[in-house]
């Protein structure tokens, strides 16, 4: 105990307790504020906020809608959310994916020691990265797709898929018998199931005995053979509907429309770019001492990668993976460009415009985004934390 | 020694980094349970040429076989070479993602195809015998450097290696750890294995060495058994060196 005591201006604690409290009175102030301004503005011009347009007929097309069904009379405003909400949510998830196999590819491409790789893959990464994402959209759609692209009659043909310039028109498969569908579907997931079982049982039988099974093919195998026999056996409960080129356009199958397929090239292009940046930092981390020791214990190269450069260098890539995860999700909003229905596009654009109710729109707009890129980050912390704590 | 019974035989091996001349015509065989201490001023060469014997450095002229394979690009080869010549580093190299006894178990389970169980229970014999049974579930960052050192040591030996390679493995270590690390290596060094230890420790060099190679500029400037080398040296280099890491 000290002889005098603090004086309370004097006591940190104090100090730190009180700037605190004023800052989080002037933030609640200036949100009321600006609750209040806006509420009055939108009053002014005769808009009343309020949910009530939700279930109001929207009055205007939404061509794409994989997931809902869209009737131009039928539906409303709020089923004009959610399409929106679906199709931001199937562009950022393609592109993720897209994005993190070439991401690693052009990554693993720069740190090789191949002189021609590695160059080709810094020209990518420089080119992609320092353009900006709007430019390269536009690039793709309006200066390349479109621009190359045949019209319907003269579709490029990949297999069952036909590319043109109205976008990919694709088979979309057709459950013929629910019921037996169902029977099927479980049959496979059992299979999926008995093959991880089977693959628990292998690794305590090589922790035990040393000898190892080709798991992966093995079981590849077995839910593949199980698959097509049971299929053939329930009498096909699946067909497919093909696209079939009629008098000017396709009929029958389904379409990506180019908007979609433009975006979705564009934001793995662009993020693929920074992700391959992570990838060769993630490398580059593990230390030359590491490859020694493990070239020294008569590790071969891919048992090298495996075991010691992957688990050392995914805890470099991953955080700032997440990030380009996340702005991948965030930057697909800049479809407005090309027309692809995303959510700001119908949402916060189109809707808002005809409703007026600027207020709620955007707050869901932005709620949607948050819970998407909260979520995103979540479920990648879990595994980031999984393969972190192996450290201490 | 005899030459038929040489485990090691290296002769009119050359190495340039670019245009650097590191290694210079280095004849050099080691017998069987055989022990060399080599050492020399830094930049001499001696870090290399022990790191040319399991091609962590590839050399360009002349020729090195160990146990009767000689060394080529054949990637077999080299493997199989690697996985019976044990080393350890100045820096340990541990792997800091898996515990001491996963860094001593990896190596038998994936090159020897051991069993989990059986690889973990030679990995605990040989952590014993280093003196560190206590710590096999830490990871390495939670060891203080001697016993890095000594796992290093105990991964090495969990090959079952014929011939293990020291490359300056006390000099990134507090005085106070260098001793117990040196123990270690006394204790193995007594148990027959062949080494080479590329140290400056010259108590260590007269106490276990069979013979102590002198390099200077990429060659083999004297080599000769502990007690010639101290008391005689032969080449004025030699005296330099010793009166300078000895005299102090």
């Amino acid at each position: 105990m000290s002889k005098f005591p603090i004086t309370l201006h004097r006591n940190p604690k104090f100090r730190s307790a009180i700037i605190q409290a004023v800052l989080v009175l002037v933030v609640v102030y200036s949100f009321y504020s600006l609750y209040q301004t806006t509420i009055f503005n939108l009053e002014e011009r005769g808009i009343k906020t309020s949910t009530s347009f939700f279930d109001q007929v929207a009055p205007f097309k939404v061509g794409f809608s994989p997931f809902l069904n869209f009737e131009l009379g039928e539906t409303t405003y709020i089923e004009v959310f959610y399409i929106g909400v679906l199709n931001t949510i199937l562009v950022a998830i393609l592109g993720i994916i897209a994005a993190t196999f070439l991401g690693f590819f052009i990554g693993i491409l720069r740190s090789s020691n191949n002189w021609l790789a590695q160059k080709f893959a810094l020209t990518y990464v420089e080119i992609f990265r320092n353009m900006p994402l709007l430019l390269q959209i536009m690039f793709w759609n309006f200066a390349i797709f479109l621009a190359f692209l045949p019209p319907p009659k003269q579709s490029l043909e990949f297999g069952a898929f036909y590319l043109n310039g109205r976008g990919l028109q694709t088979p979309v498969p057709i459950i013929e018998n629910n019921f037996l569908f169902k029977v099927w579907l479980s049959v496979v997931i059992l299979s999926v199931v008995a093959s991880f079982i089977f693959r628990s049982w292998a690794k305590k039988r090589r922790n035990q005995t040393g000898k190892s099974l080709p798991v992966l093919s093995i079981s590849l195998s077995f839910v593949i053979i199980v698959g097509i026999s049971a299929f053939y056996i329930l009498g096909q409960p699946l067909t497919v509907d093909m696209p079939v080129l009629g008098k000017f356009n396709f009929k029958g199958g389904g379409q990506l429309p180019l908007p979609l397929f433009s975006l979705w090239f564009a934001l793995t292009i662009y993020t693929s770019a920074f992700i391959a940046e992570n990838v060769r930092a993630g490398i580059a981390s593990v230390s030359k001492g590491q490859i020694e020791a493990a070239r020294s214990i008569g590790l071969t190269r891919p048992q090298m990668v495996k075991l010691i450069i992957i688990p050392q260098a995914l805890r470099v890539i991953i955080p700032p993976t997440i990030s380009q995860y996340l702005n991948l999700t965030k930057n697909s909003s800049l479809a407005m460009a090309v027309g692809y229905e995303e959510v700001v596009a119908v949402w916060a654009n189109i809707s808002l415009n005809q409703t007026g109710q600027a207020l709620i729109i955007i707050a869901m707009t932005i709620i949607f985004f948050e819970i998407c890129s909260l979520f995103t980050s979540f479920i990648l912390n879990i595994y980031n934390r999984r393969i972190q704590i192996a450290e201490r | 020694m005899t030459k038929s019974d040489s485990i090691i035989k290296i002769s009119k091996l050359n190495k340039w980094y670019g245009k650097f001349h590191a290694l210079k015509d280095i004849d050099l065989s080691v017998g069987r349970t055989e022990k060399i201490v080599i050492c020399g001023p830094s930049g001499s060469g001696k870090s290399t040429l022990i790191r040319c014997i399991n091609r962590l450095e590839v050399h360009q002229e002349g020729s090195i076989q160990v146990d009767g394979i000689e060394l080529t690009d054949d990637i077999k080869q080299i493997t199989e070479i690697r996985s019976d010549v044990g080393m350890v580093f100045q820096h340990f190299n541990l792997f800091p993602h898996l515990t001491v006894l996963e860094n001593c178990s990896l190596a038998p389970i994936w090159v020897r195809k051991k069993s989990k169980v059986e690889a973990e229970e030679m990995a605990m014999q040989l952590l014993e015998k280093v003196r560190i049974p206590d710590q096999a579930d830490k990871y390495p960052g939670q060891l203080s450097g001697g016993q890095q050192q000594r796992v290093a040591i105990a991964r090495a030996l969990c090959m079952q290696p014929r011939i293990m390679l020291f490359d300056e493995p006390t000099s990134a270590l507090d005085p106070e750890m260098i001793k117990e690390v040196l123990e270690t290596m006394i204790e193995l060094a007594d148990s027959g294995m062949t080494m080479i230890v590329v140290t400056h420790e010259m108590g260590f060099a007269n106490r276990v060495a069979d013979r102590i190679i002198f390099m200077d500029e990429g060659q083999i400037v004297e080599q000769n058994d502990p007690e010639s080398f101290f008391k005689n040296p032969e080449s004025d280099r030699t005296k330099l060196f010793l009166s300078q890491i000895l005299d102090h």
